[in-house]
């Protein structure tokens, strides 16, 4: 016991961390040694940084910034880019990843500090496409329509979106020079239109991804559905928005 | 850009495919007459496109105004895009990139392609019948011979993959499994186009279109 006690206690796991102090300020990278302990995550490994902020090179330094919530994948606060890929560090386990491990905010989002990243422009989109069921009145409505079970079940998958950004981080098409809404909301407005309740606004949400700054930036290059860690199925979600937009297109060309 | 863009990159998409996907489709044919038939096969398909009626107007808006809409505006969305396959090495990431690469290469080409031959028509330096042998002469150049198979292949990767991401852009192709069948289909498209291309080159660079011969068969034929 003993013995294995010192020998983990010794072995120590590598970091190399982008950092940035505020948002306009240069960023520069930081090498850290944390002690090792079975199971850690990259969570954990933050934290022991914070506990004690200093370098592989023995200098002290800031505490290295992060944000995380749920600690359990649901939440998806805690994204940045490990190892050149997009993902939630809550459920990156040090003992599968290569080391050094490299971390880096997700950089199509405004960085704040060190890893933390605005995620505003999602819940902009969010707002945008109405991606609620809009319920709210002076008196009771009753009880909606039912939906049926074989939709929910495909809904229920749309629904596990926790607005992390990787799809964001991953597409091609999100940055300064497109306008391009990003999958999460696209996939979004499937979810809402599907829902009996929300299907009599369905109109209003395609009429949101038909303007600019809507579903027209997407290039399919299809990495956010091989990035989603909640498997959403993005591009299916995409393609079936096209769809729609493309009928509702024809029909207010039709005036129908 | 200001406005909204919807509309534009959807008839972007449309575009690339109808009519200039047709228009690829009557070239690779008429181009591969000169395989098949020599140069009298070739000069009967050229007599052939210059009977249509209306031959202008039809250039004008089958060829050439979609073509500068879909080449510009293409640019433009080719610019749009962080190309980031290094990072995401995944097939349909490739996909895309090389879609815009080969949209670039594609429209340096079209723009040489046509200065060379349509415009020198124009110009009045170069006659129909004469087309095959003005090949003949172009492509004696290893240079431009390589440029040509770049170009021919490059150009189709773009028209087959671009069709492939129409069938998605207007909401054809839904679910992965269409998606994966018509990846499939597009490909060989590639593969049929190129090949019917390419063998048009190796036509072009044989004797028959040389100019001795040429000049022996237009005595014959238009004499
Ligand atoms: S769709 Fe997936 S990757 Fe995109 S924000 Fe939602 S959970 Fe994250
Ligand atoms: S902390 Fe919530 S997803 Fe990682």
């Amino acid at each position: 016991m003993a013995t294995t006690a010192t020998a983990t206690a010794q072995r120590k796991v590598k970091f190399v961390i982008t950092r940035k102090d505020s948002p306009d300020a240069a960023s520069y990278t930081e090498e850290f040694e944390v002690p090792y302990r079975p199971n850690m995550n990259v969570i954990s490994a933050l934290m022991e940084i914070q506990r004690n902020p200093v370098k592989a090179d023995g200098a002290k330094t800031a505490p290295v910034c992060w944000e995380s919530n749920c600690l359990e994948e649901v939440c998806g606060a805690c994204s940045m880019v490990i190892n050149g890929k997009p993902r939630q560090a809550c459920s990156s386990l040090v003992d599968k990843l290569e080391q050094p491990i490299r971390l880096e905010p997700m950089s199509t989002f405004p960085v704040v500090r060190d890893l933390v990243i605005n995620r505003e422009r999602m819940f902009n989109a969010l707002k945008k496409v109405k991606a609620w069921i809009p319920i709210d009145g002076t008196y009771d409505l009753g009880p909606g329509p039912r939906m049926a079970e074989s939709k929910r079940q495909w809904a229920y998958e749309l629904s596990k979106c926790m607005t992390c950004g990787v799809c964001l981080e991953a597409c091609p098409n999100v940055n300064d020079r497109n306008s391009f809404i990003g999958p999460a909301s696209i996939s979004q407005v499937r979810l809402f239109n599907a829902h009996p309740t929300g299907e009599m606004n369905a109109h209003e949400r395609l009429e949101a991804l038909m303007e600019e700054g809507g579903i027209e930036g997407c290039g399919n290059s299809q990495n956010c559905v091989r990035s989603c860690p909640k498997g959403i199925p993005l591009t299916t979600s995409i393609a079936a928005m096209n769809r729609d937009t493309t009928k509702h297109m024809f029909k207010q060309w039709l005036g129908m | 850009m200001a406005g909204n863009s919807y509309l534009p990159r959807k008839i972007h998409s449309l575009l690339g495919v109808i009519p200039l996907g047709l228009f690829i489709v009557e070239h690779a044919l008429t181009n591969y007459s000169a395989y098949e038939g020599g140069a009298e096969g070739f000069s009967k398909s050229i007599d052939f496109l210059n009977s249509v009626p209306l031959v202008f107007w039809l250039e004008l808006f089958v060829i050439w105004l979609p073509i500068l809409f879909h080449g510009v505006y293409g640019l433009y969305i080719a610019y749009q895009s962080n190309l980031n396959s290094g990072r995401f090495s995944y097939g349909r990431n490739w996909a895309f990139t090389m879609q815009r690469i080969t949209g670039v290469i594609t429209f340096i080409f079209i723009a040489w392609h046509f200065y060379e031959t349509r415009f020198q028509v124009t110009l009045g330096n170069v006659k129909h019948e004469d087309l095959g042998q003005h090949m003949n002469d172009i492509l004696s150049n290893p240079v431009a011979l390589t440029a040509y198979i770049i170009g021919v292949v490059a150009a189709m990767f773009h028209f087959a993959n671009g069709l492939w991401a129409f069938l998605v852009s207007w909401g054809i192709t839904v679910g992965p499994r269409a998606q994966k069948v018509s990846s499939n289909i597009c490909m060989v498209i590639f593969v049929i186009l190129s090949v019917l291309f390419l063998l048009s080159l190796v036509a072009f660079r044989g004797d028959e279109f040389s100019s001795e011969a040429a000049a022996a068969l237009s005595a014959v034929s238009f004499g």
